[in-house]
């Protein structure tokens, strides 16, 4: 590459590092640099290295090999401490705020500003005003962080590491909670710090974001930097190339379908959640044979209740839940299975399986009760095996025998052996919360495709996932959940990407 | 602490002390039962609060203690014991004694804390059983050594219980002193003042309790060591992630509940009576608990609940003293192991819950893993 005179002088430069974890070489002779007030997007699938890279850049972890310099120097790592006083600061994906405390609390933990032995709360919250207004964050310190909106909640991420004058900003997965507009607001405050001389790496797995917003682009797989390019010279395929290292399906091949009779209804239904607020609120929809019904919605807007309502897990407070013309409101979960439900839990580890039983023993815990698999009230390993093996073969599940724990397997085989049970049985309805959280590209087309054929079986599908672009691929119809309530519903042909990321950042909806 | 909680505890707490007036003003004016129950419950709540205490600051900080029950009775007997070693066997004067009594059963708490922060916190055992581990321990380790140093066939002490070097004094507050002028020759106003000074003279570990009620609120909430307490109770991924160390935060804080416990030990056979007997401390710990989760994990809400308790063995001990003139329709009052059931009772209803849910700190009882 050839370097110009005005390029800017490298600020962070990771030489040469690998990390050894039990089982997997998770950062593999790794290079990488950051420029100067740059946005570096460090694009790879889950499990491609990004988090483990950023984990020994932020001292999280220590490198067995390489080096980390800033600033020119070589620098040693070994504590967030150390990463903090070189002016490195990261925004996790999992918040690292805790929601009882206020926004300055969040703030100046771990750099407490203090006053004759007690907190200055009066002088941080000062500081964090000085910072918002400097880049346009609009943070109010004395709110409680738990009552905040996830965006806002990401911001006082922002502005707990401008607060320790970071000059380098990690953000791991920051768009992965946020509806498109918030992502929008993301990327303004990201070009209005990069203008102030940080500069940003960009961690993310979605392409359309890294082509947006990129300066440059490093693609991680399997522990190696793939390469480094320019966003001008690349386009989406062959970044999702580099990505999974074969050519990639962007889209998901679907006939149009005719749908037939209506096979879920749902009426006037409301629900509770644990903490008793009513998170569900009067949602109305019916999902016909024969089609996808996509609800799309930030996370945290009810869904997960709207689906536990209708797989039996939580009693709705009221309203009506109709299954092939069968009332099965409020009934217990076996009941609903029994009437044709096939559920994709939202959680696969807590509510999909028992990640301590064997595959056979998962495979068959819809059926385990009745023949072939008990006979007068006991269980008949023969034919448990059987199953499990006759599944695992159709359904690809990659894993050394049947025996295998649940829990020994990776993400995506472990959804693989949820979806042959659940897609295994005569179902007439199925329920896919989240299907593909977390999983590799191949398990995610797998999943889609499985979907697919169980829709042009004459199946009905609600599919419910905070991934607009998993809900648009494959949905006949969408509707969108915002704050508990079905705020609109059309025919996905009829929509755009921006009308539903209106929707469901709670814009008016039109009479349309 | 919501106003819902306060509420129910001055309820109760007026109730008790209505109780004890009615059956025992044939004896005596009200204002002197009134105020000898108060003392009483601030006395006897005094184990409970700094019982509480501890298991705030364990629990703040992540580590689920469940055997402040242990550690208070192992610092009663070390406590004790010390202060006899140092009368007896080395003759020190019985001022001297007590105070390194009061000081040893500080430091066997810390021991006691010590253990668990190991087996909690360095081995992740399961938080409950090492808890466990130390109630079991302690009754034990105190019931063994009682019996071999006191009681046993060529015991250190031959057979005999030594002398102890006493009890705390009482600290006198000179209020009937300030206010003898003010009364001027009447007379029961004089009397009213006495009655009133009880209220304030207690002992030394009384009056450092509530002191150290405060002085815990104020740290727990407005210092950094506070924040950083609470932070890696709730949260110690995000507290690592600034540059926390939880590891330490925990020991740190588990150590110091082991103290409080301690001087809650010192309470029984240094302050109290000066003498031990096998499993003394009965369940006072674990009432301590309560107290603590009925006080929503914070000091001056589980000192709140730790005087509902202290006043329900208040009653206990007032109604041994008015039991000649308990009325007839009332004589189930009489029976002390009706009124004993007090304290037990008030724990199980708080614990149900009718009076509005605690929430715990988010990270309570669940190990660190980096």
């Amino acid at each position: 590459m050839t370097e110009k005179t005005t390029t800017p002088k490298v600020i962070l430069e990771v030489k040469g590092v690998s990390k050894q974890f039990p089982g997997v070489l998770a950062s593999d002779n790794v290079n990488f640099d950051l420029r100067e007030g740059e946005i570096h997007a460090l694009l790879g699938e889950n499990g491609a290295g990004k988090s483990t890279l950023m984990n020994l850049i932020y001292g999280l972890h220590r490198p067995d090999k390489g080096d980390i310099i800033v600033n020119e120097k070589i620098a040693s790592i070994h504590s967030p401490n150390d990463s903090i006083a070189l002016g490195i600061g990261m925004v996790h994906q999992h918040f690292m705020l805790i929601p009882v405390f206020t926004v300055a609390e969040n703030v100046m933990l771990g750099d407490e500003t203090v006053k004759r032995g007690s907190l200055d709360r009066a002088a941080v919250a000062a500081r964090i005003n000085e910072i918002s207004k400097q880049y346009g964050l609009d943070i109010d310190p004395n709110a409680i962080v738990g009552d905040l909106p996830v965006g806002l909640q990401q911001r006082v991420e922002i502005v707990k590491t401008l607060y320790r004058h970071a000059k380098i900003v990690i953000l791991d997965e920051p768009t992965a909670v946020l509806t498109p507009q918030e992502a929008e607001d993301l990327f303004r405050i990201m070009h209005d710090l990069t203008a102030r001389g940080v500069s940003i790496i960009f961690i993310t797995h979605k392409l359309k974001e890294v082509l947006a917003v990129a300066d440059r682009i490093t693609v991680m797989r399997a522990g190696r930097v793939i390469n480094t390019v320019n966003p001008a010279e690349t386009d989406s395929a062959q970044l999702a190339n580099m990505m999974v290292g074969r050519q990639v399906i962007l889209t998901v091949d679907k006939q149009d379908h005719e749908a037939t009779e209506e096979i879920l209804k749902v009426e006037g239904l409301s629900a509770r959640d644990q903490r008793d607020l009513e998170t569900v609120h009067n949602v109305s929809f019916s999902v016909r044979g024969g089609e996808v019904f996509g609800i799309a919605g930030v996370q945290g807007n009810g869904q997960t209740e709207l689906s536990e309502a209708l797989t039996g897990l939580r009693h709705p407070t009221s309203g009506k839940v109709t299954i092939a013309g069968k009332d099965l409101t409020g009934k217990p979960p076996r009941s609903i299975t029994e009437a044709g439900l096939a559920h994709i839990p939202e959680d696969r580890q807590r509510h999909g399986l028992v990640l301590s039983y064997s595959i056979t023993d998962n495979m068959a815990l819809c059926d385990y009760y009745r023949p072939p698999f008990s006979q007068h009230g006991v269980i008949q390993p023969k034919a448990l095996d059987e199953n499990a093996r006759k599944l695992i073969q159709a359904f690809d599940v990659r894993t050394p025998s049947a025996f295998v724990n649940a829990g020994k397997l990776s993400g995506g085989n472990q959804q693989k052996v949820i979806v042959a049970r659940e897609l295994s049985r005569p179902v007439k309805l199925v329920i896919a919360n989240q299907p593909t959280r977390g999983l590799d590209v191949g398990s995610i087309e797998y999943i889609h495709s499985e979907i697919i054929k169980m829709r042009d079986r004459g199946v009905a599908v609600l599919l419910i996932s905070a991934e607009l672009d998993e809900i648009m691929a494959l949905s006949d119809r969408i509707a969108v959940m915002y704050r508990g309530q079905i705020v609109a519903v059309v025919e996905t042909k009829n929509t755009t990407r921006e009308q539903l990321g209106l929707w469901m950042a709670g814009a008016h909806v039109e009479t349309a | 602490m919501d106003w819902k909680r306060f509420s129910f505890i001055g309820v109760i707490i007026v109730v008790l002390f209505s109780l004890v007036v009615m059956v025992g003003q044939v004896k005596q004016p009200p204002l002197l039962i009134i105020t000898s129950m108060l003392a009483t419950t601030i006395a006897v709540a005094t184990p409970l609060t700094l019982g509480a205490l501890s298991g705030v600051f364990c629990e703040r900080s992540g580590v689920v203690n469940i055997g402040i029950e242990g550690m208070m009775l192992s610092a009663a007997f070390f406590g004790w014991l010390g202060g006899i070693y140092m009368y007896n066997l080395y003759g020190f004067a019985p001022g001297v004694s007590i105070a390194v009594g009061v000081f040893v059963a500080i430091l066997t708490g810390a021991i006691m804390a010590l253990l668990l922060a190991v087996l909690s916190i360095t081995f992740k055992v399961d938080q409950i059983i090492g808890g466990t581990v130390i109630n079991i321990l302690a009754v034990g380790l105190t019931g063994f050594l009682n019996r071999q140093l006191f009681f046993g066939k060529g015991s250190v002490f031959g057979g005999t219980v030594p002398a102890s070097p006493g009890v705390l004094p009482t600290i006198h507050v000179p209020i009937t002193e300030l206010f003898t002028s003010i009364c001027g020759t009447s007379a029961t106003c004089l009397e009213s003042v006495k009655a009133i000074n009880r209220v304030f003279d207690q002992k030394p570990v009384a009056i450092s309790a509530i002191l150290l009620v405060f002085i815990s609120h104020y740290i727990l909430f407005n210092t950094r060591w506070g924040l950083r307490t609470r932070a890696v109770g709730e949260h110690p991924k995000a507290a690592d992630t600034v540059g926390i160390n939880v590891v330490k935060m925990r020991y740190a804080n588990v150590l110091i509940g082991g103290m409080f416990a301690g001087l809650a030990g010192a309470y029984f056979t240094i302050e109290s009576v000066p003498s031990f007997e096998p499993l003394l401390t009965n369940g006072r710990g674990f009432i301590s608990l309560a107290a603590m989760i009925f006080g929503n994990w914070t000091p001056i809400g589980a000192w709140a609940a730790a005087l509902v308790f202290g006043a329900s063995q208040a009653l206990l001990i007032n109604m041994q003293i008015f039991r000649d003139v308990i009325p007839p329709q009332w004589s189930f009052l009489q029976e002390s192991y009706i009124v004993g059931l007090t304290p037990y009772i008030l724990t199980m209803f708080i614990l149900t819950g009718i009076i509005g849910k605690t929430t715990p700190p988010a990270a309570d009882g669940v190990p660190y893993e980096k």
